[in-house]
């Protein structure tokens, strides 16, 4: 039973060993006083039926694997992305240990972020004596330039007032008066990361130009500002910076953590690397305009933008797919003057070679996905593009404006005549809706995997293989550093999802002498 | 014309939903463009208005709805005499939930919304008894409510709870612009009530802005789910409250309040004869110890 050194079995190959075997069956006989085997598997059948979904839709009082993360893993994300900046989160620990886990077990870095652990006493007397602490001391310890204040449930029920707590520590002499603290409040409770997202970038932006708009002129520096909104694939930055540069535009990427989150393995830690600098956050308001990236995860800071800055806030969709790549060009293009460069048509030609290339295997096939507001609706125009079907599509924290843009989109396609959209809805919902209404796969963060399992628990020919793409993604490595916006992106999930498919067909087609007349070498 | 925005104190039950919507019906009346927030569970702050019960809440439409955000603005701004924009936050039932988020939740929500819009000249936060936690002080957070008026009266319990809301006023005054801007004394017809308040204005680096005298009207008028501006404007009563709206809109005397320690109360009370002087020697004694 014990382990041998020079060969340690992780739990799998070591379970199956029968040694295993027999303890884990003597276990479960004796102390587990489980159902019987042809119970469990009646009620495992009867969650999967039509029967079932319907109770499970009527469901009013539970959530189950929500789809949705809470909104100051959002701004820890918003506060990454700026030069030399500490996201500090106002509130309980344990909070900061879910944000800073979650994102190491995504992107496979140290990630640093800060607590004022208000504990019981913080909750009768308020959590300013924790803010007052924890400002000086993160900024004693760690020496960022700036610190990012966002609040954890516990602090938004007492009602901590962050604009007084923080200005309070100033006067006090905590930290000095001028030392850059934005802030925004981020109850967990309403919303979802991208909101979170979305107060934390307002909370920044603000922090820097609300007071300091009388020398700004929209236009005046000839640049357009970039905002990702909750991005987690570090190439999407990247490939907006290499599009802004091959057309020659002179942009702001406003937060940008690709430094910091694929820092290189050369012996030196970095706590801070690369991002926007403060210097670009003040010159905000002298752009053209700022383009928000995910518009439908943005409404806040675009209200600002409009409303404060003074910019038009050009609406566009999120640069997914062929047309919307092209639709944000065009409009950068329109914003500054200047052409879309050869370089960039030739990228696109490459992708509608790739998109005819593909179209046999991809055409009519079922995809079911789900995951944040923008990407979501991004990926079904794709998936349209393509002449794939999506099939069930579901977001959780979209709103009604968003169900009806859907509806009108798939409503135009041939390809979404089908589709049905769901929002406010969780992934035990989705799994009732891959058994009702089975596609050929599903698309979306490392959680549908339980989906995949239990679908082939029901049967090898009830089985959806989940492709990932989404946030987050623990069980794949490096997927965070592909693309999926711009024409670049629209090539990396076209590869992902037809060699997805050519790989099931594959494996369904490798019986010897059964099902291998299609198990062909060229595809 | 800037939008102003006041937040009525004062300890439960000394009439500031009463003495608040009377006042709001005065400044009205001079043609004045007002929104009421109610910040209090009871959601009684708009009733005279409306001559409603009670109007619906953000929270319980909230609630019903699922989410504040499927709510329109719509669904619980109502318009009452004067086009007085009247709204609620509602809250929880006593002994669950917590209402001060309730306050939080729904001026976020009211924000968000556009309910300040530029045609308001004054915003009217009636909020419950004390200060007792931070979603109370949303009202007075920055860039909302920067003047705090507080009701209380001649009573030893309703001056200490006015002393109280000072405390809490000066943590935010120190850190914003947020600042009082007087006393309003409902009259409970003590002796010398007037005289006292004055003086305890003046200990607070305040002012007794006015004195509300006790009538009768008042309450006939509530009966009826009236204020007395409406109910009869050409009371006596009426004119007082017209009085102090015309203070209100004209106070431009805003402070950072002093507030007294209990001792200094005490004396002052003693010195106005509404307390004893304290008999260290019968402290513990028994019934039948004496």
């Amino acid at each position: 039973m014990s382990q041998d050194v020079e060969n340690i079995k992780a739990s799998y190959p070591l379970f199956r060993t029968d040694e295993y075997k027999e303890n884990l069956a003597n276990k479960r006989a004796a102390y587990e006083e489980r159902h019987p085997d042809n119970k469990i598997n009646d009620i495992f059948n009867w969650t999967t039926t039509a029967e079932y979904q319907e109770i499970n839709f009527n469901r009013e009082a539970l959530t189950v694997n929500p789809a949705k993360a809470c909104q100051p893993l959002g701004a820890v994300l918003c506060a990454l992305g700026f030069e030399k900046t500490m996201p500090y989160v106002h509130g309980s620990q344990g909070c900061v240990a879910y944000f800073r886990t979650y994102f190491n077990r995504h992107f496979k870095e140290p990630v640093s972020c800060v607590s004022d652990s208000m504990t019981e006493d913080a909750a009768v007397f308020g959590g300013q004596k924790n803010m007052m602490n924890g400002l000086e001391n993160a900024k004693a310890l760690y020496k960022p330039d700036m610190i990012a204040v966002s609040t954890t449930c516990m602090a938004e029920v007492i009602g901590d007032d962050l604009n007084a707590f923080i200005n309070n520590s100033k006067k006090e002499g905590y930290i000095e008066q001028e030392y850059p603290t934005p802030f925004a409040h981020t109850p967990s409770f309403v919303g979802s990361h991208t909101t979170g997202w979305d107060n934390m970038f307002e909370g920044i932006l603000s922090y820097f130009t609300r007071n300091y708009m009388d020398d700004k002129e929209v236009g005046s520096n000839g640049k357009i500002n970039l905002v990702p909104g909750f991005e987690t694939y570090l190439g999407n930055y990247r490939v907006m910076h290499r599009m802004m540069k091959e057309m020659g535009v002179d942009y702001s990427m406003l937060s940008d953590p690709t430094e910091v989150l694929d820092t290189p393995a050369d012996g030196e830690f970095r706590m801070y690397a690369g991002g926007t600098t403060m210097d670009e956050v003040k010159d905000a308001p002298n752009a053209i305009d700022t383009l928000f990236l995910q518009p439908w995860q943005s409404a806040k800071s675009k209200k600002y933008v409009k409303g404060v800055l003074n910019q038009p806030g050009t609406a566009i969709d999120i640069p997914m797919g062929l047309e919307w790549t092209d639709a944000f060009l065009m409009t950068v293009s329109e914003l500054t003057g200047k052409p879309i460069p050869k370089s960039l048509e030739t990228e696109r030609g490459r992708l509608v070679d790739m998109i005819t290339d593909s179209h046999a295997w991809l055409h009519g096939k079922k995809f079911a996905l789900y995951g944040d507001a923008d990407y979501v609706m991004g990926m079904t125009k794709f998936l349209l593009e393509l002449g794939a079907e999506p099939t069930d599509i579901l977001c959780n924290h979209a709103n009604k404006r968003w169900l009806k843009a859907m509806n009108a989109m798939l409503e135009a396609s041939p390809y979404g005549q089908d589709s049905k959209v769901h929002v406010g809805k969780d992934l035990w919902h989705f799994r009732s809706l891959v058994f009702t209404n089975k596609p050929d796969f599903m698309i979306g963060n490392s959680y549908g995997k339980f989906i995949e399992r239990d679908t082939l628990h029901k049967g090898p020919e009830f089985q959806v293989p989940l492709i990932r793409i989404g946030f987050p993604i623990f069980d794949r490595h490096h997927l965070h550093r592909m693309t999926t916006l711009g024409y670049e992106g629209a090539i990396y999930m076209l590869t992902t999802l037809v060699n997805a498919v050519l790989e099931q067909l594959d494996k369904e087609t490798m019986g010897m002498g059964t099902t291998d007349y299609n198990y062909d070498l060229v595809r | 014309m800037a939008l102003r925005q006041c937040a009525i104190y004062g300890k439960g039950g000394i009439g500031k939903s009463t003495t608040t919507q009377n006042l709001v019906a005065a400044i009205a009346e001079q043609g004045k463009k007002v929104m009421i927030v109610g910040c209090d569970p009871k959601a009684d702050s708009t009733r005279l208005i409306l001559h409603s019960k009670a109007q619906t809440t953000i929270m319980s439409l909230a609630a019903e709805a699922g989410s504040v955000e499927d709510l329109e603005l719509e669904d619980v701004l109502k318009a009452g005499y004067g086009d007085v924009k009247c709204v609620e936050s509602g809250g929880p039932e006593p002994g669950v939930g917590c209402a001060g988020r309730g306050v939080i939740t729904a001026i976020n929500f009211l924000e968000e919304e556009g309910a300040y819009d530029e045609e308001l000249d004054f915003v009217f936060y009636d909020v419950l008894g004390d200060v007792v936690c931070g979603g109370f002080a949303m009202p007075i957070r920055e860039n909302k409510a920067q003047e705090i008026y507080i009701v209380c009266s001649g009573e030893m319990m309703a001056m200490y709870a006015a002393n109280n809301i000072a405390k809490g006023i000066v943590k935010y005054a120190t850190s914003g612009s947020v600042r009082l801007a007087g006393l309003i004394c409902n009259s409970r017809n003590t002796a010398r009530e007037d005289e006292l308040i004055m003086q305890l204005a003046e200990k607070m680096n305040t002012t007794m802005i006015h004195f509300v005298p006790r009538d009768n009207i008042v309450q006939r008028a509530e009966i009826r789910r009236m204020t007395v501006i409406e109910y009869d404007g050409t009371a006596k009563q009426a004119n007082e409250y017209r009085a102090l709206a015309t203070k209100i809109i004209n106070n431009t005397d805003l402070r950072i309040p002093t507030p007294i320690t209990m001792d200094e109360l005490e004396d002052l009370l003693m010195e106005f004869g509404l307390m004893d002087e304290e008999d260290e020697s019968i402290v513990g004694k028994t019934a039948a110890a004496e």
